[in-house]
C-alpha cells in the first residue's frame, strides 16, 4: 500500500496573520518603522476632513503669520490659513499623484513589457527603441516638459510622472517575462494549446509579480518628490490644492526668515512620508526578491 | 567585447533621433493650437484680446503653416548648424547664444558636484563596510537614508534658513563666474553642489557599502587573506577594484541626480544655468527655448550613458549585450 504523504511534510505550517507582522517587525525593524510611518501617512490622508481642525483654503486675514501656538499647531501662512490643517491635506494631494501615477506606469510598463516578451521580433525590437528613447529622458525633465504641453492640472501631473515609470517597468517586466519564457510550465501550457492572451495574463504575470511589486513600491517614493519637485517650480499641482511642494514654494519666496514655520512642516511632512516609503520598499525587496538582498 | 561596444555605440543615434521625435511630437501634438494658447496667455479663461493677424504672424514665425515632417526636419536640422531652433520668442535671443551662456554654468555646478560626490561617498562606503554594525556604519547609513528621503530643495531652503538664523550671514544672491571673481563664485555654487551631492552619494555609498561587503565574503579574498597578505594589501588590490564595477553602474544615476538637482537647485540659488533656463521658459511657455533645451539635457544624458556604459565595458570585460 502506498504511503501517504502528510501535506504538513511538504509545506511549512501556514503562520497567521498577527505572527507574519511580527516576525517581519523582529527581521525587519527599519522596514516596519517605514511601514508604521506609512501607515500614518495613509490614514491622515484618508481621515484628512476628521483631523484638520480648519478649512485648509479657508482665508482668515486676522490670524496671518501666527508662529506655531495651540490653536495652530503649525502656526499660520500669509492668508491666515492654518498649516496644520493644510500639511494634513497636503498628504491626499502626495499620495494620490504617487499612487495613481505608479498605477498607471506600471499598468501600461507591465502590458508593454510582457506583450513585447513574448510576441519578439519587429513589436520587441520598436518598442525596446521607443523605451530606451524615453528613458533616455531624465526624469524631472519628461515630466516638466510633459506638464508644459499638457497644462498643469492635478491628472496631468499624474500622467507626466506615470509616463515617466513606464519604459523603467516595461523594461524590468520584458526582462523577468523573457526568463519565465524559458521556463517549462509555459512550454507545457503551449503545448496544451493555450492562447498566447491566456499564457500572458494566467501565467507569464502571476509569476513575474514580485519583482514588478517592489519596483513600484521603491518608484512610489520618487513619484512623491517629482510631484512636490514640479509644485515647488509653480508647475505642478495648482491651487486650490494644498501641495507640500507649493507651500514650500510659496514659503521659499518671500517667508522663509519671518516665518520658518512655513517652510519647515510641508517640508518635514514630505520627508518623513518619502522616508517610510524608502524603507518599506527595501524592505519589501529584500523579503520579495533574493536576488537583490542587500543592493 | 568589441561587439558590444559597436552594437552600443550603433544603438545610440536611433535613441537620439527617436528622442527628438517625441520632444517635437510633444510640443506639437498635446496641446493643440500652440499660436493660440500663447497668444490666450496660457490658462485659457483668462484670454488676453488677440487679433487675427497677430494669430497669423505668430503662426508664420513659429513655422506652424508647414506640414509636420518639414517642420521636424527644419528643428532638426537647425541643430546641424548650431542654430537650435531659432530664437526665445520671449526676448527674441537667439537659443544659440542662450545654450552658450547657460551650459557651462551648469557644466561647472555638475563637475562640483561629481568630486564632491566622489570624495564623500566612495570613502565613506569602504569604511561602512569594513566597520559593519559599527557605530560608524549606523552614522554613515543613517546619512544616506535621510540624504535619499529628504528632498534637496527642502534641504536648500534648511541651510539657509541655518545661514541666517545662526550666522546671520546669506551668501551673494548674485552669481559670478569662476574666472572673474572666483571666491564670490565658490560661496555661492558650494551650496548647491554640496546639496546635490549629498543626494547622489547617498547612493553611491550605499551601493559601494554593500558590494564591499559582497566582495569581502568572496574565496579569492579569503585566499588573499591566507597568503598572508596584510590587511591593507587585500583591501586596495583585491576589493577595491572589483568594488568599482557596480559604482560605474549607479553613475548613470549622475546625470538624472545632477540635471534634476540644477532644476530646482539653480531656481533657488538664483544660478542663472540651463536648469534656471528652462523653468523660466516653461513659466512663460516660450515653446522654442523649451523644445531646444529638453532636447540638449536629454542629449546630455544619452551622452553620459553612453560614456558610462563604454567605461563600464572596459572595467567588466564579461559584459555582453544580452
Amino acid at each position: 500500500m502506498a504511503e501517504v504523504i502528510q501535506p504538513s511534510i511538504l509545506m511549512p505550517p501556514q503562520k497567521s496573520w498577527g505572527a507574519k507582522v511580527i516576525l517581519f517587525f523582529r527581521k525587519k525593524p527599519l522596514g516596519a518603522v517605514g511601514g508604521l510611518a506609512l501607515l500614518m501617512v495613509i490614514f491622515t490622508a484618508i481621515f484628512a476632513n476628521q483631523i484638520a481642525p480648519f478649512n485648509p483654503i479657508q482665508e482668515n486675514y486676522p490670524v496671518r503669520l501666527s508662529p506655531p501656538t495651540g490653536d495652530f499647531l503649525f502656526g499660520t501662512d500669509a492668508y491666515g490659513r492654518d498649516m496644520f490643517s493644510r500639511v494634513v491635506h497636503g498628504a491626499r494631494v502626495s499620495l494620490y499623484v504617487g499612487t495613481f501615477a505608479v498605477v498607471i506606469g506600471t499598468v501600461f510598463g507591465v502590458a508593454i513589457g510582457i506583450a513585447t516578451a513574448y510576441f519578439g521580433g519587429y513589436l520587441d525590437l520598436v518598442f525596446q527603441r521607443f523605451m530606451d528613447a524615453l528613458m533616455g529622458f531624465p526624469g524631472l525633465v519628461l515630466a516638466l516638459a510633459l506638464v508644459v504641453a499638457l497644462g498643469a492640472s492635478l491628472n496631468n501631473v499624474v500622467l507626466a510622472i506615470a509616463i515617466g515609470f513606464i519604459p523603467r517597468m516595461g523594461r524590468l517586466a520584458r526582462a523577468t517575462a523573457l526568463q519565465i519564457k524559458a521556463e517549462d510550465y509555459i512550454l507545457a501550457a503551449h503545448s496544451v494549446g493555450l492562447k498566447p492572451g491566456r499564457i500572458m495574463f494566467l501565467h507569464v504575470l502571476p509569476n513575474s509579480f514580485a519583482p514588478i511589486l517592489v519596483l513600484a513600491t521603491g518608484y512610489l517614493g520618487a513619484a512623491i518628490i517629482t510631484e512636490a519637485s514640479l509644485s515647488f517650480l509653480g508647475l505642478g499641482v495648482p491651487p486650490p490644492y494644498p501641495s507640500w511642494g507649493r507651500m514650500l514654494q510659496f514659503a521659499a519666496k518671500r517667508w522663509l526668515e519671518a516665518a520658518p514655520w512655513l517652510s519647515i512642516f510641508p517640508g518635514l511632512a514630505l520627508t518623513v512620508t518619502v522616508f517610510g516609503f524608502n524603507l518599506f520598499g527595501d524592505a519589501l525587496r529584500d523579503v520579495l526578491d533574493p536576488r537583490l538582498r542587500g543592493r | 567585447m568589441q561587439r558590444y561596444l559597436t552594437r552600443r555605440f550603433i544603438l545610440y543615434f536611433p535613441t537620439l533621433v527617436l528622442a527628438s521625435v517625441i520632444i517635437f511630437g510633444l510640443m506639437r501634438y498635446l496641446p493643440g493650437d500652440i499660436a493660440l494658447i500663447i497668444l490666450s496667455g496660457g490658462g485659457g479663461d483668462e484670454s488676453e484680446a488677440f487679433t487675427k493677424e497677430q494669430l497669423d504672424n505668430l503662426r508664420e514665425q513659429l513655422g506652424l503653416n508647414d506640414p509636420l515632417p518639414i517642420q521636424y526636419g527644419k528643428w532638426a536640422w537647425s541643430f546641424v548648424t548650431w542654430d537650435f531652433g531659432g530664437e526665445s520668442l520671449q526676448t527674441g535671443e537667439p537659443i544659440r547664444e542662450i545654450f552658450a551662456r547657460r551650459i557651462p554654468v551648469t557644466l561647472q555646478l555638475g563637475i562640483y558636484t561629481m568630486i564632491i560626490a566622489m570624495i564623500i561617498s566612495l570613502p565613506l562606503g569602504v569604511v561602512a563596510a569594513i566597520r559593519q554594525d559599527t557605530w560608524i556604519d549606523y552614522i554613515i547609513r543613517s546619512m544616506t537614508i535621510l540624504g535619499l528621503a529628504m528632498p534637496n530643495f527642502w534641504v536648500s531652503l534648511l541651510v539657509i534658513l541655518g545661514l541666517v538664523t545662526f550666522f546671520s550671514w546669506v551668501p551673494p544672491v548674485i552669481y559670478e563666474n569662476l574666472w572673474n571673481a572666483p571666491g564670490d563664485h565658490l560661496t555661492l555654487v558650494i551650496f548647491p553642489a554640496l546639496i546635490i551631492a549629498w543626494g547622489y552619494s547617498s547612493y553611491v555609498t550605499r551601493v559601494t557599502r554593500s558590494t564591499m561587503l559582497e566582495v569581502l565574503r568572496q574565496d579569492y579574498i579569503r585566499t588573499a587573506r591566507s597568503k598572508g597578505l596584510s590587511e591593507r594589501s587585500v583591501l586596495w588590490r583585491h576589493a577595491l577594484g572589483n568594488t568599482l564595477i557596480p559604482v560605474i553602474t549607479v553613475s548613470g544615476l549622475y546625470v538624472e541626480q545632477v540635471l534634476a538637482g540644477s532644476l530646482i537647485q539653480e531656481n533657488i540659488w538664483g544660478i542663472p544655468g540651463i536648469g534656471q533656463g528652462i523653468v523660466a521658459a516653461a513659466t512663460t511657455r516660450d515653446y522654442p527655448v523649451i523644445q531646444s533645451m529638453t532636447m540638449l539635457l536629454v542629449f546630455m544624458a544619452l551622452s553620459v550613458n553612453l560614456i558610462v556604459d563604454i567605461i563600464y565595458a572596459f572595467v567588466d570585460p564579461r559584459i555582453s549585450y544580452d
